[in-house]
């Protein structure tokens, strides 16, 4: 389980993060869904420990994720928003790199490598260099860095940016399954369809605050509107009006520091 | 520990894949220093010998004026070129290169020495040029004992003792050796090696932190439960593994120029054995955990590859300030400046090469400071990788 509880996180004068609470429960798939600047790679960053919050906490299975070595980061996979390789490593040594910083045994991490090669359909490429993968390939083998230490919880921030719908597709299919095995994913999307098509509950987050949250059909139906677009559409109209007017204006909420 | 194992086992490897890295690291870096200085101390030695053994050539104009002065020249082995020329051609000549030195013997010549009055001679030459220019002190040289020849024979003839024209007898005693030449390019030795060492982690420093945050893989690494301490840590060891094969490379290199360039005809005892090779290294080695610090703090703060290239061709520079310094001011190895790394590594191996005595305290300071400088700039590291900032 992820938890968010009043995160707030300022670049200078710019409030990226302002006040974000939320859950991302086990077994299901959590949405954050938000237009591009609007704080969800500096939410996710501080969720996953290499930003830290001005002020609330972040807790994965209730332990709070701050310091280098808290356990709390044992618990996490991460694909972040650049998601590099080493390109004179093979994709293998990719994911055992980490694995091995993750302190998984030599053997254990052999077989897990293995598996997650089965898994994510790369036995034609798990040993070459990174140099030459594709974008579909690369995120592959950085999914598979992030899940190899079996995380209960993983974060994906944007993870099919410059994917083709077939990588597309057999990325959805990854997720339902883990999300199948109990785990708790949380994932991050400018992309309205890709949340409507895979996500439990969606966070919709605009100018640095959580606008809506719920599942899917809740947001629709609170907003009124008939379709999940115009809902989304909506609640961002919403919050944008909000913060023209004199008495709710809390500063101007772009994010930055997405790498 | 584990973690730093594991971040030192990565990097080691991976560049040991790449062509850049292993191409400065162990090509450059190590053999540029040992082939230019050999194929520069080939150079200093083949000149000297050449000063030495060539017979002295030069244009003589009107020498018929003077035929015992011909004679006289011709026996202390000089080789003359007749011509006749006026004092605006022989500059023109030598100006032109067509002569290197041109010795005029004037038409009042004859008469003047004649009457034992001061006969005029010219000497023509370039003092701008270093070769013509020790030919003519060369020449300037024969004609004065060629003079004082003459005027001792008319001193004898008139009577008097030759030796009243001699009140004082003076005599050189000239203690520069040839080594002390030779300290100018033990300079670019030492230098060469130290050049090396940082040569080697160059790249690496480079690689390991502004390229791993420009190919995007630095944020997924800082997000493991693994102390970042120890992601540096780990970094800056391989790092130094690189330098310490860039240094034995340099170094090995080296004793093999020592081998084949005639340092002992410039009067250097050529005692670059292995023996002294392996001295070597063991002063240099405290110098190497501080390059490979410095060189990944520095790419710490820098944004990309190529700004981090910049900044670290000015660290490569850094070691030249003190030998530079050294070299002005023609230090020698005093207790006082072993506190002062690159320069204290410099002069220990310098005396070593000099066959000099080197205290064991002066090698204990010197491997001390560099030493404690360098844990000094990993703290800074370490700190300034648990910083945000560091995400770029």
């Amino acid at each position: 389980m992820i938890e968010a509880q009043a995160l707030s996180k300022r670049f200078g004068p710019i409030q990226a993060v302002q006040a974000v609470s939320f859950r991302a429960l086990d077994g299901q798939i959590t949405g954050l869904l938000g237009p591009n600047g609007a704080g969800k790679s500096t939410t996710l960053r501080m969720l996953y420990g290499v930003l830290s919050p001005d002020s609330g906490s972040a807790r994965i299975d209730g332990i709070d994720i701050r310091g280098e070595t808290s356990s709390a980061r044992a618990h996490l996979g991460v694909l972040p928003h650049a998601a590099g390789l080493y390109g004179n490593l093979t994709g293998r040594e990719n994911i055992e790199y980490f694995g091995s910083l993750q302190r998984i045994g030599r053997k254990q991490l052999r077989a897990r490598v293995d598996e997650l090669a089965r898994l994510l359909d790369m036995a034609s490429f798990i040993d070459r260099r990174a140099k030459g993968f594709s974008q579909g390939q690369r995120i592959k083998v950085a999914l598979a860095r992030a899940l190899v230490h079996e995380p209960a919880n993983l974060v994906l921030d944007e993870p099919t940016n410059g994917l083709d719908v077939m990588a597309i597709r057999s990325l959805r299919d990854m997720l339902r399954a883990l999300k199948l095995e109990g785990r708790c994913i949380l994932f991050s999307s400018h992309v309205m369809q890709e949340v409507a098509a895979l996500c439990d509950q969606v966070v919709v987050i605009g100018r640095g605050r959580v606008l809506a949250c719920g599942a899917l059909e809740a947001i629709r139906e609170t907003s009124g509107t008939a379709s999940l677009e115009e809902a989304f559409l909506k609640v961002l109209a919403d919050a944008e009006r909000e913060a023209m007017t004199p008495a709710g204006a809390p500063g101007r909420g772009e994010a930055q520091g997405r790498g | 520990m584990h973690a730093v194992l594991r971040v030192f086992g990565k990097e080691f490897l991976e560049n040991l894949r790449d062509r850049r890295t292993l191409l400065s690291a162990l090509v450059f870096g190590p053999l540029f220093g040992p082939i230019l200085f050999g194929v520069m101390v080939e150079r200093m030695v083949n000149q000297s010998v050449l000063e030495s053994d060539e017979p002295l050539k030069i244009t003589i104009s009107g020498g018929e004026r003077a035929p015992n002065l011909a004679r006289y020249l011709e026996s202390q082995g000089i080789k003359m070129t007749a011509a006749s020329l006026t004092e605006e051609a022989a500059r023109a000549s030598v100006k032109s290169g067509a002569a290197a030195v041109v010795l005029i013997v004037p038409p009042d010549f004859a008469p003047r020495f004649e009457a034992a009055l001061p006969a005029p001679l010219l000497v023509v030459a370039d003092s701008a040029d270093s070769q013509t220019r020790r030919s003519a002190e060369r020449l300037r040289a024969v004609l004065a004992s060629y003079a004082s020849g003459i005027a001792q024979r008319r001193l004898q003839i008139r009577g008097l003792d030759p030796l009243l024209a001699a009140p004082v007898a003076v005599n050189d005693v000239d203690i520069t050796t040839p080594t002390g030449r030779a300290v100018v390019v033990l300079g670019f030795m030492t230098y060469f090696v130290l050049f090396s060492v940082l040569m080697g982690g160059l790249y690496l420093a480079i690689d390991s932190t502004a390229g791993e945050r420009e190919r995007g893989s630095l944020e997924a690494l800082l997000s493991l439960p693994v102390p970042r301490s120890a992601l540096a840590g780990g970094k800056i060891l391989a790092t130094c593994a690189y330098m310490c094969l860039s240094m034995a490379l340099s170094l090995a290199a080296f004793v093999v120029v020592f081998r084949f360039v005639p340092l002992e005809r410039l009067g250097m005892s050529a005692n670059l054995g292995a023996g002294t090779a392996l001295l070597f290294f063991a002063v240099c080695l405290p110098f190497v955990p501080l390059g490979a610090v410095l060189m990944t703090f520095v790419a710490s703060f820098t944004r990309s590859y190529r700004e981090a290239q910049t900044y670290l061709t000015g660290v490569l520079l850094v070691p030249t300030l003190p030998i530079a310094f050294a070299s002005i001011y023609s230090l020698k190895a005093k207790s006082s400046l072993m506190f002062i790394p690159s320069l204290s590594q410099h002069l220990l191996m310098t005396s070593v090469l000099r066959d000099e005595r080197i205290a064991p305290l002066d090698v204990l300071v010197s491997a001390g400071s560099s030493l404690i400088l360098a844990l000094v700039l990993f703290v800074l590291t370490a700190r300034h990788w648990r910083r945000e900032t560091m995400l770029g």
